[in-house]
């Protein structure tokens, strides 16, 4: 991967239904090109978005996370994204904790026109990810039950 | 659980998928997930063979779950949804892997990376699907009174639209008067029919209407309830004249001594008094007393429109009312407000006396106006010999708003045309560019050039009047480059008219916010679908129509507001609506009744129940976002559709190749 300089980072997005997949969608009708890096999984609104998504994605194998909502203000369920907000500035602080670098994780706005502003954002952090290279969490987690973690710790 | 058995369909899309996904390979490798049982590629699903092909399917192979790949679910879900639904099996054990907008589209240039992504987007619906469970949608009974909010040209085409068919509207607006902008123009492009002459019948209807219940000077305070139900408190703002005695007789404004400028009506060039009706052609007739201005009410004398109203009709004492109605829908037709040109201090508005906005020339050239239509300077005699018209003020430019503001350049045209008609001025147009695009608007537009007026193509940077040379002096010279002879120009005048451009209202977002309608980047109401559903909103049972969700001329928003009465009269003809199951739910034998919840709810539909010591979501009134469902501290609330299985098998399976550490499968 990352050995012969070839390292394609695999980043996980998250969508909201109403404004970041749309944009998804028009940068796709518009065909503007961005890495094949990212795979993006909908959810009705980022105010959705369980932290332990993120970590999942991670443990599975991801290099990177990238959740994206509606710009504040403009959330179609009013202010799902000022929740999104909160949850990940706590969520970032486990990461830190973790020893995850800061660009693994990040959280940006798109309404459904900014298509352009879409596939920006995911060139941008692709090759912010690049540059830091796999973080390979799937090979270096024991075990998928957390529990299982602790137990190892004891022993 | 009982067995699993997925067929996926992987979609060639013509050339637009199978262009760049290798979706023959796709399809091969879709066929060894886990309970996939038939895995085939066809040139097009949409189509009524590719359509017909799942339904024969899902009979022939006992399918419990369906996936395709193909273009987005915000175009095609519905599509095969329903051929699930024909073929017996629920709508929503089908999933959507979208590999057109968000694969062969935007990687083009790398294949092998498109198909990998395409692979990896079909394993995760697959391992998706099959915990996805049927859901029925919610029938819920529908109110046959609608609420209509702004008392303009569309809501008034939308109430009586629904009241013709014979339901009840509730008549909601602000001001005293129902009419809104339309009622101030002069004349309407590109007929020049008198603006007032087309209006006031369609007021003088819906004030009159047996089915409409007229409530102006209120306000919308609240909103309870949901589509068909809703609980809509209004504020009856005090008139202080009783409208049961009133006659609209005069006498009372008349005798009252107070004149106060019309900032609202007359846009600060005429005068009303204390007591006064907005214009002459009002609905309702009826007077109000303007408490802020009125004597009595700073000195407790005065009183001298009681003396002389013959019905004994005025009430100082009068107190805001407050209304509740149930409503099944609500159509919101609030309207825009005009940018202030203040905002550009270069244009001068309100340093230089001669600089005019759109709407007080409007108000000049019209015959019941301030001037009885004469076009005249602001001393109020002169008239001017050279008029510009600056088109695109506070329009299309990134320091104020972005958007084009969609009236501005046909309302300029309709100032050409008067200006000249009336004065004989010479007239300038500047613009950037001209936009004429509806029906009869281009011929208008070549009908103002012969008649004379000239065209600038060029943005005005500044209007002054610092004289250069001796032409220029005691005149408003405009400053712009024109771009048609690549040269700058300075070009002196008597009068200027900003056209001003068309703003959300100043309380869009919190009105948006009251009535569960959102806004976009520009500030309008955001409709659901853009181009296919223009009139919805992502809040069931409450429509927009009209300027409030994007500047638009009279004819959009007449049309507009039909559309939005034909979308609740369909409702109320089918008395009930089925909503979308994607609900939370919470499981009340593990809830804690922590409350965590409550508050996330942007809908307030979640409720702490006392008596059994947990909180309950009131289905009707959620709209299945999920901020409740990753808030729940102890994981008990399902958020239908989306819930914590789903989406981490979703997760799983977007990461199957990574995980089994063969990231290159292809």
């Amino acid at each position: 991967m990352s050995d012969n300089g070839t390292f394609k980072p695999v980043i996980v997005g998250f969508l909201c239904n109403w404004c970041s997949y749309r944009a998804a969608d028009l940068a796709g009708t518009s065909r503007m090109g961005y890495p094949a890096t990212l795979r993006d999984i909908r959810i009705m609104c980022t105010g959705r978005l369980d932290p332990t998504f993120v970590l999942r994605a991670l443990q599975k194998g991801a290099d990177g996370v990238l959740i994206m909502g509606c710009h504040p203000g403009q959330c179609h369920y009013q202010e799902g994204n000022y929740k999104a907000i909160r949850r990940f500035a706590l969520l970032k602080r486990t990461l830190r904790q973790l020893g995850l670098e800061e660009e693994r994780v990040q959280l940006h706005w798109a309404s459904a026109a900014e298509g352009v502003r879409f596939a920006e954002t995911v060139t941008r952090m692709t090759k912010e990810i690049t540059a830091l290279g796999p973080l390979d969490w799937s090979h270096n987690w024991p075990n998928e039950d957390p529990y299982a973690l602790e137990e190892a710790a004891h022993e | 659980m009982s067995e699993q058995r997925v067929g996926v369909y992987v979609c060639h899309c013509g050339h637009n998928i199978a262009g760049t996904v290798d979706v023959e390979h796709v399809a091969e490798w879709s066929a060894n997930l886990p309970n996939v049982v038939i895995s085939r590629d066809n040139k097009f699903m949409c189509a009524s063979t590719g359509q017909e092909q799942i339904e024969e399917d899902i009979k022939e192979f006992d399918l419990t779950h369906v996936v395709v790949a193909s273009c987005s679910p915000h175009m095609h879900e519905k599509t095969f949804r329903n051929a699930c639904a024909r073929a017996g099996l629920n709508p929503y054990l089908f999933e959507m892997a979208n590999i057109r907008e968000h694969a062969s589209w935007v990687h083009a240039s790398d294949k092998d990376g498109a198909t990998n992504k395409a692979k990896s987007l079909v394993s995760a619906a697959v391992h998706r699907v099959i915990h996805q469970e049927p859901l029925q949608p919610m029938q819920v009974d529908i109110r046959p009174e609608t609420l209509v909010v702004g008392g303009g040209i569309a809501g008034i085409q939308t109430a009586l639209e629904i009241a013709d068919a014979g339901y009840h509207v509730y008549l909601v607006e602000r001001e005293p008067s129902i009419g809104g902008h339309m009622a101030m123009f002069d004349k309407t492009f590109p007929t020049l029919d008198c603006s007032a002459c087309i209006l006031t019948p369609k007021m003088f209807d819906a004030g009159s209407h047996p089915h409409i219940t007229l409530l102006s000077y209120s306000e919308v305070e609240q909103v309870d309830g949901y589509v068909g139900n809703f609980t809509v408190r209004v504020r009856r703002k005090a008139r202080h004249v009783d409208e049961d005695l009133c006659t609209g007789c005069g006498s009372c404004w008349e005798k009252c001594p107070i004149k106060v400028i019309d900032t609202v009506f007359e846009a600060g060039l005429g005068s009303r008094k204390a007591i006064y009706r907005p214009f002459p052609q009002a609905v309702p007739k009826y007077p109000i007393i303007d408490v802020e201005n009125c004597t009595y009410y700073k000195s407790g004398k005065c009183r001298m429109c009681e003396k002389v109203c013959p019905t004994e009709a005025i009430r100082f004492d009068q107190e805001d009312e407050i209304l509740e109605v149930e409503v099944g829908n609500i159509v919101l037709a609030t309207g825009f407000q005009l940018f202030d040109p203040r905002r550009i201090p270069n244009y001068g508005y309100g340093r230089l006396e001669n600089v005019f906005t759109n709407l007080e020339f409007e108000r000049l050239s019209n015959a019941a106006g301030p001037t009885e239509g004469k076009i005249v300077l602001r001393d109020g005699v002169t008239e001017p010999e050279s008029v510009a018209i600056v088109h695109c003020v506070g329009s299309r430019d990134k320091n104020y708003n972005s958007h084009c503001s969609a009236i501005c350049c046909m309302a300029s045209l309709k100032f050409a045309h008067l200006v000249m008609e009336k004065t004989g001025a010479k007239v300038y147009n500047f613009y950037i560019d001209m936009r004429s695009i509806s029906k009869g608007y281009e011929e208008f537009y070549h009908r103002i050039m012969e008649e004379g007026a000239s065209f600038i193509r060029g943005k005005v940077s500044e209007i002054t009047d610092a004289a250069h040379t001796p032409e220029e002096e005691g005149k408003l010279i405009l400053v712009c480059e024109d771009t048609l002879i690549g040269r700058p120009r300075r070009v002196p005048v008597d009068m200027v008219i900003l056209s001003a451009g068309l703003e959300p209202r100043a309380d869009a977002q919190e009105v948006g916010y009251m009535f569960g309608a959102g806004c976009g980047d520009t500030g309008f109401f955001t409709e659901r679908h853009p181009k296919l559903d223009p009139v919805a909103t992502v809040t069931e049972g409450v429509f927009i129509a009209g300027a409030c969700q994007g500047a638009k001329d009279i004819p959009d928003s007449v049309a507009q507001g039909a559309a939005a009465a034909a979308r609740v009269l369909a409702t109320i003809s089918k008395k009930q609506v089925n909503l979308e199951p994607v609900r939370a739910e919470i499981d009340e034998s593990r809830c804690s009744g922590c409350r965590i919840c409550n508050n996330m709810c942007p809908y307030h539909a979640i409720d702490f129940i006392e008596a059994d010591g947990v909180s309950r979501v009131n289905p009707a009134l959620c709209k299945g976002c999920g901020t409740c469902v990753a808030a729940c501290p102890s994981q008990v609330i399902n958020g239908a559709h989306f819930t914590f299985d789903q989406l981490i098998a979703e997760i799983d399976g977007i990461m199957v190749d990574v995980t089994a550490g063969a990231l290159e499968v292809v």
